[in-house]
């Protein structure tokens, strides 16, 4: 029986008066890829930034609902705590340029001014960048600056920085949109030995990418929940008209 | 066609002029500046006697009141600005507040020093006096320490709309990425906005120095005009832009008034020096991003 880490209840989301997320009830099975799949503009970015509370970084954004990690609602959590517990990799590769390398990955510990031991540090990013599977191709410029590296490497290098917080869910949103097949490839490949230690949930509208990975699909569509089931069910007999029509192409 | 061909010939004349001017300039400074230098040799600008009267002339004291008055001030504006520039970049980028504050702080620059220096004579002067009497310190009231007060004022548009400009334009992935990992407003600010914009701030810093070496009525007016060089913070002093500006007038004998462009020529010096430093420093610290 798997068990549910991450649920949540009636999630609506607004960008002022305007409401781009109806009342969503979902939840995460631990230590699988859960996929939300859907056509530009139906809420999925929305939806995952209010797991981590991102979304209410943006001026007029307002939540509705609950968001439970482990049980415990995010929302009467510290915000920044819950984004510790629930990291977050970004469309675009963001490593930051300042820092090198070395002080990426363990950049959460940095700007949370959490002091760690040398080796401490060492492990840390060892660790990580192991695995992100991006040490071979690093591990002898640690401390140069990360901006260098490919698209791909960067974009590694970004879950790499999330994944030293120890979170125990990591929220992917598009994060293969700006990386060429090869780089795309390799990312889908770390996704399923990733998901042994993290719980993941892949924000998706390439539907082909969904199909190859995830475990769980859900199918939003303009700001509603439409379907959500095993990857398998949901790709081969669609209950929903909508989403079969989306799965063949008939638009999105 | 032909009308192209003007156009581009007309650019090109017209920088042509601004070069040439630029030049001319500088070699009016440097012949006007040799019989000085001539009679003094290098050790002019290392000569803390200015003596008019037996025709004994040096550069020390100014070169030492313009280094003094534009480094205390810059100290002194520099929380000021960088205060102004967080704020308004970063936590009220928008708001009848912030575009208020924007167009007070360009009004700043707008004002024209003598109005500066008349202020500084009847508001600041007796404040600083009176701070002297306090201290037990001789009150002259004028001097390095009033001259850098009124100077860190003038030079905050520099510093706070350069810098608000580049903190404004810190790519929000950025930003975001660091929220995402639990950072604080503040952590962002300080690890990310900051050393992000660090390079454009610098520059910032730069144009408020520039401004600072050269301004030369305001300080003029409250310094106290004094050729020594100054034995503390509060003592008269006089720059080289406000000893030119002061004696020029007076200046009958040659070597005199050629001494006096000489301190201006050391002023052009001065002021090229921390521009080509600062450029260097601004490359030296500008992030190289990928693409």
């Amino acid at each position: 029986m798997e068990s549910t880490i991450l649920k949540t209840e009636n999630l609506s989301a607004y960008y002022g008066e305007v409401k781009v997320l109806k009342s969503i009830s979902l939840s995460f099975a631990e230590n699988k890829v859960t996929a939300i799949l859907g056509p530009s503009g139906c809420g999925k970015s929305t939806f995952i930034r209010c797991l981590n509370r991102m979304h209410e970084l943006v001026d007029g954004a307002k939540v509705e609902g609950r968001v439970l990690l482990r049980g415990q609602d995010v929302y009467s959590m510290e915000s920044t705590i819950v984004r510790r517990k629930i990291g977050m990799v970004f469309q675009k590769p963001n490593p930051f340029p300042t820092m090198s390398i070395y002080d990426n990955v363990i950049a959460g510990y940095k700007l949370n001014s959490i002091k760690l031991k040398k080796t401490e540090a060492d492990e840390i990013v060892e660790g990580s960048l192991k695995k992100a599977a991006l040490w071979n191709e690093v591990k002898n410029y640690l401390h140069k600056k990360g901006t260098f590296l490919s698209g791909g490497q960067q974009q590694r290098l970004c879950i790499a920085r999330a994944l030293a917080m120890k979170p125990e869910v990591l929220l992917l949103d598009e994060p293969t949109s700006a990386l060429d097949p090869k780089a795309t490839a390799k990312i889908e490949e770390l996704m399923e030995e990733l998901k042994k230690t993290v719980t993941i949930v892949l924000v998706t509208h390439n539907i082909g990418q969904a199909s190859r990975i995830s475990d769980y699909t859900a199918f939003l569509y303009l700001g509603e929940l439409v379907e959500f089931g095993p990857t398998q069910k949901v790709f081969t007999v669609p209950r929903d008209k909508r989403t079969e029509e989306y799965l063949i192409g008939k638009f999105g | 066609m032909k009308g192209k061909r003007a156009f581009k010939l007309s650019l090109i004349i017209a920088v042509l002029i601004v070069a040439i001017i630029f030049f001319a300039a500088a070699i009016s400074l440097t012949l006007g500046s040799l019989p000085a230098l001539k009679e003094f040799g290098w050790k002019f600008f290392f000569s803390k006697e200015w003596d008019p009267v037996s025709d004994r002339f040096g550069a020390l004291p100014f070169l030492v009141g313009t280094l003094l008055t534009s480094f205390l001030a810059l100290i002194i504006s520099l929380p000021l600005s960088l205060s102004i520039s967080i704020l308004l970049g970063e936590y009220m980028k928008n708001g009848r507040f912030s575009s208020t504050v924007k167009s007070l702080v360009d009004l700043i620059a707008a004002v024209p020093s003598v109005i500066y220096g008349f202020w500084g004579l009847e508001v600041l002067v007796p404040f600083v006096r009176n701070l002297e009497i306090k201290f037990g310190i001789v009150p002259y009231g004028v001097g390095i320490f009033t001259a850098s007060l009124i100077l860190s004022f003038m030079i905050i548009p520099n510093t706070a709309s350069l810098a608000r400009e580049v903190i404004e334009l810190v790519p929000g992935d950025l930003k975001e990425a660091a929220y995402s990992l639990g950072a604080t407003r503040y952590e962002v600010i300080k690890k990310v906005t900051l050393p992000y914009a660090r390079s454009g701030i610098l520059a910032g810093i730069l144009l408020s120095l520039g401004r600072a070496l050269g301004e030369t009525m305001a300080v003029t007016m409250v310094i106290g005009n004094n050729n020594n060089i100054p034995k503390n913070l509060f003592y008269p002093a006089n720059t080289m832009a406000s000893v030119i500006a002061n004696e020029f007038t007076e200046a009958t004998g040659d070597i005199y008034y050629s001494s006096l462009i000489a301190i201006g020529f050391a002023l052009f010096l001065v002021t090229a020096l921390f521009g080509i430093l600062g450029r260097y420093i601004i490359n030296k610290t500008t992030i190289k991003i990928a693409k």
